[in-house]
């Protein structure tokens, strides 16, 4: 666990949601002052013994970990150890299926996201999220997918929405590969600019933490570089999580590893760490390629 | 591992393929038979007049089923009108909320109500707005053909919903977009060409139907000019004329069953026209 857990944690940024925020600050504050990622910051989220079940199957065991504020955090583990599970929480996308349940707490800078009184609505505002199969929607322009989520919830400033497009184009490092054809349908772009757009979507909606489910599994090593390049550049801004079955991908990348095993947090600590000199067996088995 | 076998093989193969071929060729014959029919018996009795002109007296030659083809179109419209936002929205009641449990009920009920028999539903809408209105009226009749629409809309509505692949579902909530939103504008957009596909092929089912309309919107020789009046239909004039004694009206009932079949093939050669680049990347 970080240090810092048992503190109680200052709340730093106390909207509530994307409205209260000014529409106009296109580049969050913090990109002044990047501090260098291994300096520890009140976390961006405080996990508390968090489990998750489908029916009557516990699909992650009272997990609790902090995940720090503007760093990438990677989520490492066997298939079906849970990892996606963990992710999904955190955005409170279990609620679409019937049948699961999630117990613990989740505090996004401090507020309880699963409060009787928050909206999943907005808590996905803040908690983006990019998925494993890039999805861009297909009855729309490349403009449209990027601008949908604004738009969706009632901006139609021109303006802002042009700026908008640019700059979560830009961040996206897709700008110059679409800028002459920014009305073409969504999906005549490739397989890794399609997955690009799609992080470019959920940037638009300007989100504190992106959540990021093996957004480069399906894409060919080169798309898969550019994927990992725009998430160092994007760990300035953000917070991000990010599901990874990619080994040297979780120590490329990675600040802080979690290494999760049959629905169990086995071990979370900063990558070196966990990749040179970990603390338990299984995550040394595991981060060695003995199995897995 | 011996000739004989393969041999035994061949010829079972060659049995069951020669079997499912000829009964695929029954299907298509009726289509063929039909059109032949039609075409031999009614084609000489269109002209001009057939779509311009009102029926005539018998004994008198001539005349058309202006009125008839208008009533079907106004019985049509009416029908859309009050089944496809009632059969849609029930269709995206069932893929997109609804618990397992409740669905199981909704699709048993339209799947009984879409074998209900025509004439049922002409007699409830009979009982439910005829005798009330003490009238035959075409509201009556377009109320009937959209209570026929419902189900049908609701299934395919349903079921090409259901195509839409779940990631941009997950990926339009994930962008804080509200539910409903994200259904009418991502989801229900994606499956615009299969929903319309639906409303189609169910308008297509109904524009020929006979029997419920003799309950409700009656027929009528002349101009229905309020939807309370009774009104005539395409269907209802060609029963009419085909069980008359009158050769004149025998060959007007051919020239009808043609405009009607001609009518609903078009309706399916306009979703074969919608469908065709369904999946096909757009340029």
């Amino acid at each position: 666990m970080t240090p810092g857990e048992d503190k109680t944690i200052p709340e730093t940024r106390r909207e509530t949601g994307d409205e209260s925020r000014e529409p106009n600050s296109s580049i969050p504050p913090s990109t002044l002052g990047a501090r260098p990622s291994t300096v520890l910051t009140a976390p961006a989220l405080t996990v508390r013994r968090l489990s998750v079940f489908f029916g009557d199957n516990q699909a992650l065991k009272n997990t609790s970990l902090d995940i720090a504020a503007r760093a990438v955090t990677a989520i490492i583990g066997p298939s079906g150890c849970g990892k996606s599970t963990f992710l999904r929480a955190l955005n409170r996308m279990h609620e679409l299926t019937p049948e699961a349940r999630v117990k613990g707490e989740i505090r996004l800078f401090g507020e309880d996201i699963y409060a009787r009184n928050v909206e999943s609505v907005t808590v996905r505002r803040r908690i983006g999220m990019v998925f494993q199969k890039s999805n861009p929607f297909p009855t729309m322009s490349v403009v449209e997918n990027v601008t949908v989520g604004l738009r969706l919830n009632g901006i139609h400033n021109r303006k802002l929405l042009a700026e908008r497009t640019e700059l979560s184009l830009r961040m996206a490092a897709l700008w110059d590969e679409v800028k002459d054809r920014l009305h073409a349908p969504a999906i005549s772009l490739s397989g890794g600019q399609q997955q690009r757009l799609c992080i470019a979507r959920a940037l638009a909606v300007q989100p504190e933490v992106l959540l990021m489910d093996e957004p480069a599994s399906a894409l060919d090593p080169l798309a898969t570089a550019k994927i990992e390049d725009l998430i160092l550049e994007l760990k300035k801004d953000y917070t991000i999580v990010i599901v990874t079955h990619n080994m040297q991908q979780a120590a490329r990348m990675s600040d802080y590893t979690a290494f999760f095993y049959l629905g169990e947090l086995v071990e979370f600590g900063p990558t070196a760490k966990i990749f040179t000199s970990p603390s338990q067996k299984r995550t040394e088995d595991y981060v060695t390629g003995r199995f897995g | 591992m011996t000739a004989p076998n393969h041999r035994w093989r061949n010829f079972k193969n060659a049995v069951v393929q020669t079997l499912t071929f000829a009964c695929a060729i029954l299907v298509v014959t009726p289509l063929v038979l039909v059109f032949y029919h039609l075409i031999s018996q009614g084609f000489s009795s269109i002209n001009w007049a057939f779509f311009t002109q009102l029926p005539k007296p018998v004994g008198e030659a001539g005349g058309g089923m202006a009125n008839a083809i208008v009533g079907t179109f106004i019985l049509l419209g009416q029908a859309a009108l009050f089944g496809v936002p009632v059969g849609v929205l029930g269709g995206v009641f069932l893929s997109e909320y609804g618990s397992s449990r409740l669905n199981w009920w909704i699709r048993f009920a339209a799947d009984v109500l879409n074998g209900v028999p025509s004439i049922t539903w002409g007699m409830v809408v009979y009982a439910l707005m005829v005798v009330p209105m003490r009238g035959f009226s075409a509201l009556a009749g377009g109320v009937v053909l959209g209570m026929m629409m419902i189900p049908l809309v609701m299934r395919t509505t349903e079921e090409v919903l259901q195509l839409v692949p779940g990631g941009y579902r997950e990926a339009a909530l994930a962008l804080g977009i509200a539910q409903w939103r994200a259904i009418v504008q991502i989801v229900m957009r994606t499956a615009l060409k299969g929903i319309v596909t639906g409303v189609l092929l169910a308008l297509a089912r109904v524009a020929g139907e006979t029997a419920p309309l003799l309950f409700t919107a009656f027929g009528n020789l002349g101009w229905a000019h309020k939807l309370t009046e009774p009104i005539a239909a395409m269907p209802l004039q060609i029963f009419i004329y085909a069980i008359s004694p009158y050769d004149d009206w025998h060959r007007q009932a051919w020239a009808g069953a043609l405009v009607l079949l001609v009518l609903v093939l078009a309706i399916n050669i306009g979703v074969r026209f919608l469908t065709r680049d369904r999946f096909q990347k757009q340029s």
